[in-house]
């Protein structure tokens, strides 16, 4: 659904990535991970078209995306931002709702149709109690269910999803990580996101790009991509990685910090 | 909401009705009422002619110039405060009373009649938001466009001022400055109806255009590439909400002169009164910017034995009265 081909993206004179290739197909979780600085944002801004690529394609459903105009790029990409607090007080079941703005005209607001996707929206992510809230009054955590909710009312095939669980305590990241791969599952929606956790890649992803400090990156699932090399090599810290079985019997990898 | 609305509506309607009594020549309300009524359905007249001259031909322009200023200058504060983000905006952030201010000085200095001065005065206002525009456009492609066209608007707000400045300094100081300083005060004193005729097109095509997009305004308070992300056109919607906001503020100071304060505390009231929600909060701005300018003008002239600029008396009464709104609000401020 989404293809990258031979991506090359930067600021100004500096280009930050290079030669970047990649698939995501509807119901795929591709985890990018990569210390900071090493473009995770810049290479995010580009697939959004919110910065011009330097050279290479992106796809959507077969087609470059490079001369859509924002409304139809919004039609099938939700954005994520991480949470943030406006400078004026909007109720939450208004900022869901702002979700419909690719499917309007810019003198219509939402209407019925609108507001029942938006309450949907609420609704997959547990927090129809919100819905007359505050934004800029409830937790951290819950604003960013309610970007999500925002990103599912737009209908995307694609979420891309910036840091979803920085600035969390440790119960939210674990909701909201939970929430993320139920949409993947359940709605088959393709979602991109940006940890700065290998576990949750490991926990979570079903493809990992890690990003590394000269611009190269490597692609592929989550126990080829991360291994115990990778994360001494790119973050300089020692880490093993350990395979553990669940409860349910089920085995999963996880890593820790090493001696 | 809506009975909100509507109660600023009525709220309005009664102070129009009120302000045609008020002034160094009272008239009765009914009496009011009556001359008004006589335009459209045959009533003999029980009045004196003077009264109905001071009805009609004072009262009247004045108070729809009131109506018509205090609406302009707040929507386009409530628009700008919303589109820049940030509460601390007015209607003037991008230089357009700077402007205004600069074309209306060198009409008089040139000697030229209310109609010239009002025309150079609605021209320079856009030539210098203009400017910023084009500023704030280019140099905006790096990074956040939406500061940098504010910072843009200051630097052209200074310089316009600093001509404004030079103006003043070449005028004659027995004639011509003077003119130009009661100018720069603000006032409704001299407005007849051919300036409404004049003003009043911009201001109600901007004020219509700007209430239509009240729900793509609250996006775009979600910042730049939020709202792009959503699926706006952000750069083009700037600039039809700048035009717009920049039409009706011209306008209203070209009539009007600089009357301060208006369009930053009244935005600040309504949405304490009705929220952030634009599609309210445009049209709440509007009618209470109207209900108050009309209040503050009717103060303006009955106060005193003279009667002051408007321009002072809104100063004067709005910022005290903005350092209320602000101890009272929670969180204006992020």
């Amino acid at each position: 659904m989404l293809e990258v081909q031979h991506l090359s993206c930067g600021y100004g004179q500096r280009t930050v990535l290079q030669d970047v290739s990649l698939q995501l197909h509807s119901g795929e979780l591709m985890c990018l991970l990569g210390p900071n600085g090493v473009g995770k944002t810049t290479l995010f801004k580009t697939l959004l078209g919110l910065l011009p690529a330097r050279s290479g394609n992106i796809l959507l459903e077969g087609k470059a995306t490079r001369h859509w105009s924002r409304k139809e790029f919004a039609q099938r990409v939700g954005y994520v931002p991480q949470a943030h607090t406006p400078p004026f007080p909007f109720q939450v079941q208004d900022v869901v709702a702002m979700g419909r703005v690719a499917h309007l005209g810019v003198f219509s607001a939402p209407k019925t149709p609108d507001l029942l996707i938006a309450e949907q929206a609420l609704e997959t992510l547990g927090i129809t109690h919100l819905a007359k809230a505050s934004y800029t009054e409830i937790s951290g955590g819950e604003r960013q269910l309610v970007l999500i909710a925002r990103a599912l009312a737009q209908q995307p095939k694609l979420l891309v999803m910036d840091e979803p669980t920085s600035n969390l305590d440790y119960g939210n990241q674990l909701k909201v990580m939970a929430h993320v791969r139920q949409i993947a599952e359940e709605q088959n929606i393709g979602i991109l996101l940006t940890t700065h956790y290998p576990n949750h890649a490991l926990l979570y992803g079903t493809q990992v790009l890690a990003l590394d400090r000269n611009l190269g990156y490597r692609l592929g699932s989550p126990a080829d991509v991360i291994t115990e090399d990778y994360l001494q090599h790119t973050y300089q810290v020692a880490v093993e990685i350990h395979e553990i079985s669940r409860r349910d019997g089920h085995a999963t990898r996880l890593c820790i910090p090493g001696y | 909401m809506k009975w909100i609305l509507w109660s600023l509506g009525l709220l309005l309607c009664v102070l129009i009705l009120l302000s045609f009594g008020v002034g160094r020549y009272p008239v009765p309300a009914d009496t009011v009422v009556s001359i008004l009524a006589a335009q459209i359905f045959p009533i003999s007249a029980h009045w004196t002619p003077e009264t109905e001259a001071v009805v009609l031909g004072i009262r009247l322009p004045r108070i729809f110039a009131a109506i018509l200023v205090g609406a302009a200058l707040s929507i386009s504060g409530a628009s700008y405060q919303g589109l820049f983000r940030n509460p601390m905006v007015s209607p003037g952030i991008l230089g357009v009373s700077a402007g205004a201010s600069l074309g209306a000085a060198l009409a008089i200095l040139l000697g030229y009649g209310m109609l010239g001065i009002q025309t150079l005065a609605f021209v320079w206002g856009l030539l210098a938001v203009g400017a910023t525009w084009l500023i704030g456009n280019t140099l905006g492609k790096r990074g956040d466009p939406v500061l940098i066209m504010v910072l843009a608007g200051i630097i052209i707000g200074t310089l316009f001022t600093a001509f404004v400045s030079l103006v003043k300094f070449v005028a004659d100081p027995y004639n011509t400055l003077p003119t130009i300083t009661f100018w720069l005060m603000g006032s409704l004193a001299s407005v007849d109806i051919p300036d409404l005729w004049l003003a009043s097109p911009p201001i109600l095509l901007g004020l219509g255009i700007l209430i239509a997009f009240g729900w793509t305004l609250n996006v775009l308070c979600f910042g730049d590439e939020e709202a792009k992300a959503l699926g706006l056109e952000t750069g083009r919607l700037r600039f039809a909400i700048i035009f717009c906001a920049t039409l009706v503020t011209a306008a209203a100071v070209a009539i009007a002169g600089i009357i301060g304060l208006v369009g930053l505390i009244v935005p600040h009231l309504a949405r304490m009164l009705v929220g952030p929600d634009h599609r309210v909060l445009l049209p709440a701005s509007a009618l209470m910017g109207a209900s108050f300018l009309l209040l503050v003008d009717n103060l303006a002239r009955a106060l005193f034995e003279v009667e002051i600029p408007l321009g002072i008396v809104t100063s004067i009464l709005g910022a005290p009265f903005f350092l209320y709104l602000l101890s009272r609000s929670r969180k204006g401020w992020n």
